[in-house]
């Protein structure tokens, strides 16, 4: 079992300290692609996070029984094994959302916050612990797919959560925000360049947080320097 | 012959990979047995709110998907690969026809269409299946957009006349938005191309069916 301070120290790791799209930019290529609009950045970060989930406590379960020269082919092996399974199962169970999300589950398997999070953690810990970290680092991925999400679509298009009702149905369609009415759009926002200078905004920020907060500490503790 | 350990070792090492592989196989051939059957029920299903989008169900008692034929690549229909073409009848009469065109000149590349057609050559509706046209600026094409699309209802080749199937600025019918022209005048010229098509070809779409296919 796992004590709750772990739990506290794993979660803060995965959305804040380690955080796989601000700290460690792992991952990066689903985080820019789907990034334009809110429903596609969570539903690929819940996504993400399943699969993480499945992989690492598979990849942990088995540690004891994979000799140290093959594990990286064999936590592969695992992980799109997992990927296509839950690809196959989105597509016959959950149709609606696998044909927005389409293409994005198998490039999951690509995704190296995945292996990396496999091979750094899961393959040195308990199951219990690793699927706690996967969680985690897959909520603070999608955290930040949220958010960029939002910037863009916003700054695009003037609304939040456009195309819900490609995941809740027609009834969905009222569901939109339109944050900014009439507004004229903004191009770039949407486009690749979009997801790269709001990124950029996110981790300088981010940064900048950091800094402000170990000055003030510093400030707290003359001394101690 | 004693085997060495490093021997050994990479025996051993073989065999747990074979294994996690013949695990994960196994695992992979499972999910798919099981979700087969409802993939490619749920594809159907699909195809089929996708065509009934460009031709009402009152107008056909047949088993469309059964009725699907492969067309040739036609320079008319924009396609370089065999496209599908689906015969609605009611009663064993034809009434309409559905195709698969391309635009092949889109501001980025292909843009397929999906046509329903009577079987007097009138568009019943027209519906963009895949395009890569610019978010929010060509995109107005895709029917979840605008209702752009719809003007092509109920127009025919000699509806407008010919010289008057383009986009208003070209001196045509159909309207478009100032800035993205490019996109509905690939789509306006694929649809009249694809009219063009039907004309052509019309005497064998309205032709009984062949006696294999009334069998399926």
């Amino acid at each position: 079992m796992m004590t709750m301070s772990e739990f506290r120290s794993l979660f803060h790791n995965g959305l804040i300290k380690q955080n796989t799209g601000l700290v460690q930019l792992l991952g990066l290529c689903p985080l820019l692609a789907i990034s334009n609009n809110v429903v596609n950045a969570l539903s690929l970060g819940l996504a993400t996070t399943m699969v993480m989930a499945a992989s690492s406590g598979a990849v942990s379960s088995v540690r004891h029984f994979v000799p140290n020269e093959i594990r990286i082919p064999v936590f592969v092996l695992i992980i799109a094994a997992l990927v296509t399974v839950i690809d196959l199962a989105m597509n016959a169970f959950v149709h609606p959302l696998y044909l927005v999300l389409g293409i994005f589950i198998p490039l999951i398997t690509t995704n190296c916050i995945v292996l990396a999070r496999a091979d750094a953690f899961a393959a040195k810990n308990h199951p219990l612990h690793s699927v706690v970290d996967a969680i985690s680092m897959g909520l603070g991925l999608t955290l930040v797919l949220i958010v960029l999400g939002a910037i863009r679509e916003l700054a695009g298009k003037g609304t939040l959560l456009s195309g819900i009702d490609m995941v809740f149905g027609q009834a969905a369609q009222g569901w939109v925000l339109h944050i900014l009415p009439h507004y004229q759009g903004f191009l770039l926002a949407i486009l690749p360049p979009g997801a790269f200078i709001a990124l950029g905004l996110l981790i300088a920020a981010n940064n900048w947080y950091k800094a402000r907060a170990v000055q003030r500490v510093r400030a707290a503790v003359p001394m101690a320097a | 012959m004693s085997m060495t350990a490093a021997t050994r070792n990479a025996f051993r090492t073989g065999i747990v990979l074979l294994l996690f592989a013949l695990v994960g196989t196994a695992m992979l051939a499972f999910t798919h047995d099981r979700t087969e059957p409802v993939i490619t029920r749920s594809q159907q299903a699909e195809k089929l709110a996708l065509i009934n989008q460009v031709l009402p169900t009152s107008s056909y008692d047949n088993d469309l998907l059964a009725s699907r034929q492969d067309l040739p690549p036609d320079d008319l229909l924009g396609t370089r690969q065999p496209s599908a073409l689906w015969i609605a009848r009611r009663g064993g009469q034809a009434t309409a026809v559905v195709l698969e065109a391309v635009a092949p000149d889109g501001y980025a590349g292909d843009i397929a269409l999906l046509i329903g057609i009577d079987i007097d050559g009138k568009v019943i509706g027209v519906r963009v299946t895949a395009h890569h046209e610019t978010p929010g600026l060509g995109d107005y094409i895709d029917r979840t957009k605008s209702a752009w699309i719809d003007q092509f209802s109920g127009k025919s080749l000699t509806d407008p006349e010919s010289k008057r199937w383009k986009v208003a600025k070209d001196g045509g019918t159909f309207d478009a938005r100032a800035g993205a022209t490019i996109t509905p005048r690939a789509v306006v010229k694929a649809v009249k191309s694809a009219l063009d098509y039907f004309a052509r070809h019309r005497a064998a779409f309205a032709a009984p069916p062949a006696t294999k296919e009334k069998k399926a």
